[in-house]
């Protein structure tokens, strides 16, 4: 039976899965069955991210909203956590630095440091623990009291409304973020180098524009929509495809920070070899 | 018989001879080894309440799910107000899927939504065009309809379990849909409150004329709104017919039902 109201591709899967459970399986074949169920879900998941984001209805409505639940409700605890980067990193480089008699370049330094890394990842960390669980609590919630259902049921697409929004709101919004982060970060920083002397906020700047270059702001800033877009993907599928019971909430928003934060992790190991590539 | 007892009758004549707007064939539904539904034929009647009987895990939420599409069957032939379900496109099946409303044994309401935000979303979503004194006075006619003008503005965490079920029909009925599918609609709720949801079921269908599923283990429920009763047993029919039949079932499994 192939056309049917509503289509869940999770179904197939847990069927899938029950019927292996009845088979003689050794329990190293179970996990690589269960390894290879979970990518195929996820790679299934994310196929229809890119199905459904480009087919309208588009719910820019909710789109606005994820945008400011996700991004503006996120800039205090981002500011915070950019500021005192900034701030330890310049307290902790000088004193090396000034065993060099090079404590002139720690504006430079700490600016390439934030703004090629640091900024960005440990933006998107904090963007991890914070809207990728609450994502993925979210709607695993949704899915336990069957208000995902209830969606379905009234004629609305609940992938489109709730999912696509959220991925694309965490794409566009932790860009935005981190480049706050690294603005944040940078007064942390002019804060920390002020402590034990005094640096004009004009000299500070000039010299961090000096060390900076198009070629350290591009790729961190690109590599910020992925980070985004794993974050809210990584939490949407957790989410959506929950065990249901109160347990699956807590696992799904658990699991949803550990996955999202691991790809982080894997996007920057990439994003920095691409970026070794060209610039070589 | 008393009066109210042969006017019963004879509206489930009326039903049991009006057009059939849920027809399922053959119908088969397994999980993995679990065969939960074992070649159903079921026939539901414009304007009539069915009833569905059964043990936990027999596969009766199974069986509307079906018709509402959120559980796909395997085999067999479904048919909804004369239209073949496979054979129908996404688009179509999404407009098939405006004219059945669910009750959710839960409620299912958005949390993240007030009461009267939860009667606009369906509203919202379905027409475009609709304008927002359109929109009050359907929401404010679908409240009062379950007795919730009051609590309009409430958030439906701060509703009682009782409200919350009304809150859900209300949302569900705001629609007008034509089939009505209620799962467990007295689940939980005190036997007032029960015997209250019991009587919007009737008041609905005899305002605007649905044909309805009811899930439930409430007999009681079943009693006051059912023209029909189907007991499931092991994913097939295992009796059919009225209350007052099936409570003199020759079979005493059926029988235990009742007692």
């Amino acid at each position: 039976m192939e056309n049917v109201l509503l289509q869940h591709p999770e179904n197939e899967i847990q069927e899938t899965a029950e019927l292996s459970e009845s088979t003689s399986e050794s329990p190293a074949d179970s996990v690589f069955h269960k390894f290879f169920l979970e990518v195929s879900s996820i790679t299934m998941f994310t196929l229809r991210f890119f199905k459904e984001v480009l087919k309208p209805p588009y719910e820019f409505k909710e789109l606005m909203n994820q945008s400011f639940q996700i991004g503006y409700k996120s800039l205090p605890l981002v500011a915070i956590t950019g500021f005192i980067i900034g701030l330890v990193l310049t307290i902790q480089s000088r004193p090396t630095l000034a065993k060099f008699g090079a404590v002139s370049w720690l504006p430079g330094m700490v600016a390439v440091s934030l703004v090629r890394e640091i900024g960005p990842v440990i933006c998107a960390l904090i963007f991890a623990g914070k809207v990728g669980s609450g994502i993925g609590a979210e709607l695993a919630s949704m899915n336990v009291t069957e208000q995902i259902d209830a969606m379905q049921v009234s004629g609305t697409n609940p992938f489109k409304y709730l999912v696509v929004t959220r991925v694309l709101s965490s794409t566009l919004m932790l860009p935005l973020l981190a480049v706050f982060a690294d603005a944040v970060g940078l007064l942390g920083s002019f804060v920390g180098v002020n402590l034990n002397g005094h640096v004009s906020a004009f000299l500070f700047s000039s010299q961090i524009f000096q060390s900076l270059d198009f070629r350290d702001l591009f790729p961190a800033f690109i590599k910020t929509f992925f980070f985004g877009f794993a974050i809210g993907l990584v939490g949407s599928y957790k989410g959506y495809y929950s065990n249901k019971g109160t347990e699956g909430v807590g696992k799904a928003a658990n699991s949803a920070v550990v996955f999202a934060s691991l790809m982080v992790f894997i996007i920057d190991m990439i994003a920095v070899q691409m970026t070794s590539l060209f610039q070589n | 018989m008393t009066a109210a007892a042969t006017h019963r009758k004879a509206e489930d004549e009326n039903k049991k001879n009006g057009s059939v707007v849920v027809k399922m064939e053959h119908l088969k539904k397994s999980f993995g080894n679990n065969r939960v539904l074992r070649n159903i034929d079921l026939a539901i009647h414009k304007g009539e309440n069915l009833v569905i009987l059964g043990k936990s895990g027999t596969g009766k939420s199974v069986l509307i799910k079906c018709i509402v599409g959120l559980v796909d069957y395997d085999e067999g032939k479904l048919e909804i107000l004369g239209e073949d379900v496979a054979e129908l496109k996404e688009k179509a099946l999404g407009e098939l899927r405006k004219k059945i409303g669910f009750l959710f044994q839960s409620g299912a309401l958005y949390d993240s939504m007030s009461v009267r935000e939860n009667l606009e979303f369906p509203l919202r979503r379905q027409s475009h065009s609709i304008s927002k004194e359109q929109m009050d006075s359907l929401v404010k006619e679908a409240l009062q309809n379950v007795g919730l003008s009051d609590a309009i503005d409430r958030a439906p965490s701060a509703l009682s379990g009782g409200m919350r079920k009304r809150l859900g029909l209300a949302r569900t009925l705001i629609l007008k849909p034509e089939i009505m599918l209620y799962d467990e609609p007295t689940t939980g709720l005190d036997p007032i409150t029960s015997k209250e949801i019991s009587g919007l079921i009737l008041e609905i269908q005899n305002k605007y004329d649905t044909s309805s599923v009811i899930i439930t283990h409430d007999i009681e429920c079943a009693k006051l709104t059912a023209n029909r009763i189907i007991v499931l047993k092991d994913g097939t029919f295992a009796a059919e017919g009225t209350y007052s039949e099936l409570e003199k079932s020759a079979d005493a499994w059926v029988r235990s039902f009742f007692e």
